[in-house]
């Protein structure tokens, strides 16, 4: 194992094998694989609690891993963390810039953190602040930014290094429908440009927007992974909704609806909601709406959608993307922010 | 990155003491200009020394004899026994802005950021002591004024003088690395805030900061003269030509300079090493 670990190492921006992590009798990664090629986006998809933050933090050298191989950039993470470091940028999930300095001030901090000459730092901190549209904002302290101005000084920071691989976690989560269209434009740039990005979300739809492998975790572990039109394929196709009037059975409904779908319908009493996959279009919604009729079942509301992350995990394992919550090292980490860490 | 900019990163070739010096002047810029641009904070630091001047000269001044001073010279006396216990008081404190400013960098994601640098780990900790220790030239200047208002003079000249700031700077330094260390440990803010205060009240108390040790039962009186706020309280009076009371027998009373700079020099080795293992090990 440690012969094809090296041959891949030197083929790929990020290879783990085996990754363990415990934080007391928590077991948060349980054996985790993990291979990203040069120049590509990986997609690290799960719920919170699924293990993708402490997946980031072991390979971003924040945390060393209890069992299990690592390799950033073709160098072993766990011998040589500062080599690492030199190649990588790291946007956390929570804004890791300096409230009381200013925009340009947070990256020449970090520039000559990176042991960089102010040759260097100065015009790259310029030319970033420009990219990101903060050069305006440069010489106001990061308290008055917005939280879009935030998150994308955070990217900015992370870009100081020229890191040839890049991880950010959940770069998207808090932000308005408007800055994370933003954000998704210049993490295309930054791929166009032959990046390595490795990113965890919670969502199926950035995944899809933004990475050519997805990876699905779930308790620690690899559950799937592929493209997003593989994993697509895996969850079946669109889903069917309907909401039961009060007066009607929940079970005659999943009853009714099976003639028009593709697996097993599930349904959930609290919501009075039946879910099911379907293919083909509109007309299976006059289907089902027609055999429900026929059954004698009363509906509130009926919908045709996309399948979610939801549907991702309730296919690969039965049971719901449930908010697992935070792990103690993280909530430990994060305190008083809503502890939502992965 | 291959971006489209000019700015390419070069490979800077420094020894490793060398980076830790410049990152730890990095981090110390960083938090003093962040202190710069929270005034509140740095005049509650002043606030609080200037109160407890006024306090104990016109409070509890006169109802306090300094033995060996002249009776005569009275609440006068004290005020200028007291000074270098307030100096010394003060300088202890600020401990609590180093457990406090580091459990907040703690909070906030800016550690991890910096751990993912290529940067030495511990010049988060050089840079945090630092700075709260430069801090310290204000406090002091501005409670040199307030003790000059109230009647406490230099008697001794410039050098013993600088000596004096010197050795409370010192101190400040060591304090600020075992609040450093405390900062560590904490788990939030408001922990921090309670945990970074609690044990300076009885360092500072259980001194000859505000009342001569003579007054005190005898176990007390030893625990007391072998506080090194109390070796550092006295240096400063003997420095500045201030009434020092009577000395004890105990040799950190006799040799109060000397006590205070090995012992500062010998609690810096403990926490920075504590200090900097435990930074090290948070990461995993």
């Amino acid at each position: 194992m440690a012969d094809v670990f090296t041959q891949r190492r030197s083929d790929n921006a990020i290879v783990a094998e085996g990754l363990v992590k415990h934080f007391g009798t928590v077991k948060a990664v349980d054996g985790l694989d993990l291979v990203v090629p040069y120049g590509t986006v990986c997609g690290l998809l799960g719920p919170n609690g699924a293990g993708k933050t402490t997946t980031v933090r072991i390979l971003a050298t924040l945390l060393t891993a209890d069992a299990g191989h690592v390799s950033v950039g073709g160098i072993e993470v766990l011998k040589h963390p500062d080599d690492v470091r030199r190649v990588i940028g790291l946007t956390g999930q929570y804004s890791a810039i300096d409230e009381y300095l200013t925009g340009r001030e947070n990256l020449s901090m970090i520039g000559r953190l990176y042991h960089q000459p102010s040759s260097y730092v100065n015009p790259r901190a310029v030319e970033l602040l420009e990219r990101f549209d903060l050069i305006e904002a440069a010489d106001r302290p990061v308290r008055t930014y917005s939280g879009g101005m935030r998150r994308r000084l955070d990217l900015s920071a992370s870009l100081m290094g020229r890191p040839s691989i890049l991880f950010l976690d959940e770069p998207t989560t808090g932000l308005d429908p408007r800055s994370r269209q933003q954000m998704w434009e210049v993490i295309g740039d930054l791929v166009k440009d032959g990046t390595t990005v490795l990113l965890t979300t919670q969502y199926l739809e950035e995944a899809d927007r933004l990475a050519e492998q997805i990876v699905v975790i779930d308790h620690g572990k690899v559950i799937a992974e592929g493209t997003s039109d593989s994993l697509k394929n895996d969850v079946g196709g669109d889903r069917l909704e309907v909401i039961v009037s009060a007066d009607s059975s929940l079970d005659v409904a999943a009853a009714a609806l099976a003639s028009v779908s593709d697996g097993a319908a599930s349904v959930d009493v609290d919501s009075r909601r039946v879910t099911t996959p379907v293919s083909g279009g509109s007309t299976v919604l006059v289907e089902a709406v027609r055999a429900l009729d026929v059954a004698g079942v009363h509906i509130d509301d009926v919908a045709l959608r996309r399948p979610t992350l939801d549907d991702v995990f309730l296919t690969l394992t039965g049971h719901v993307a449930e908010d697992v919550g935070a792990q103690p090292v993280s909530a430990k980490k994060r305190r008083g922010r809503g502890g939502k860490e992965a | 990155m291959v971006s489209t900019g000019i700015p390419t990163p070069v490979e800077m070739k420094r020894p490793l003491l060398g980076w830790l010096i410049h990152d730890g002047a990095v981090v110390t810029q960083r938090n003093l200009i962040a202190m710069m641009r929270v005034p509140e904070v740095v005049f509650f630091s002043l606030v609080q020394p200037v109160i407890f001047v006024l306090l104990f000269a016109y409070v509890f001044g006169g109802a306090i004899p300094i033995p060996g001073a002249d009776p005569e010279a009275g609440a006068a006396a004290y005020r200028e026994y007291l000074m270098p216990g307030i100096f010394g008081q003060t300088v202890a404190f600020a401990a609590a802005a180093s457990t406090v400013g580091l459990a907040e960098d703690m909070s906030k994601g800016i550690i991890d950021r910096f751990r993912s640098l290529p940067m030495t780990a511990s010049a988060v900790l050089f840079g945090r002591t630092a700075s709260d220790a430069i801090r310290q030239v204000l406090v002091l200047t501005v409670l040199s004024i307030t003790g000059f208002i109230v009647g406490w003079r230099i008697h001794n000249g410039v050098v013993d003088a600088a000596a004096a700031y010197l050795l409370l700077l010192l101190f400040a330094y060591t304090v600020s690395w075992i609040g450093c260390w405390i900062g560590l440990h904490m788990r939030n803010t408001e922990t921090a805030n309670t945990a970074g205060l609690a044990w300076l009240f009885p360092l500072t108390f259980l001194s000859n900061a505000f009342v001569p040790l003579t007054g005190m039962p005898k176990v007390v009186q030893t625990i007391a003269e072998w506080n090194p706020v109390s070796s550092l309280v006295l240096s400063c009076r003997q420095l500045f030509g201030n009434p020092t009371g009577i000395i004890g027998d105990t040799w950190a009373q006799q040799h109060a300079i000397a006590y205070t700079v090995i012992s500062c020099t010998v609690l810096i080795a403990i926490f920075a090493t504590l200090a900097v293992r435990k930074y090290r090990q948070t990461a995993s």
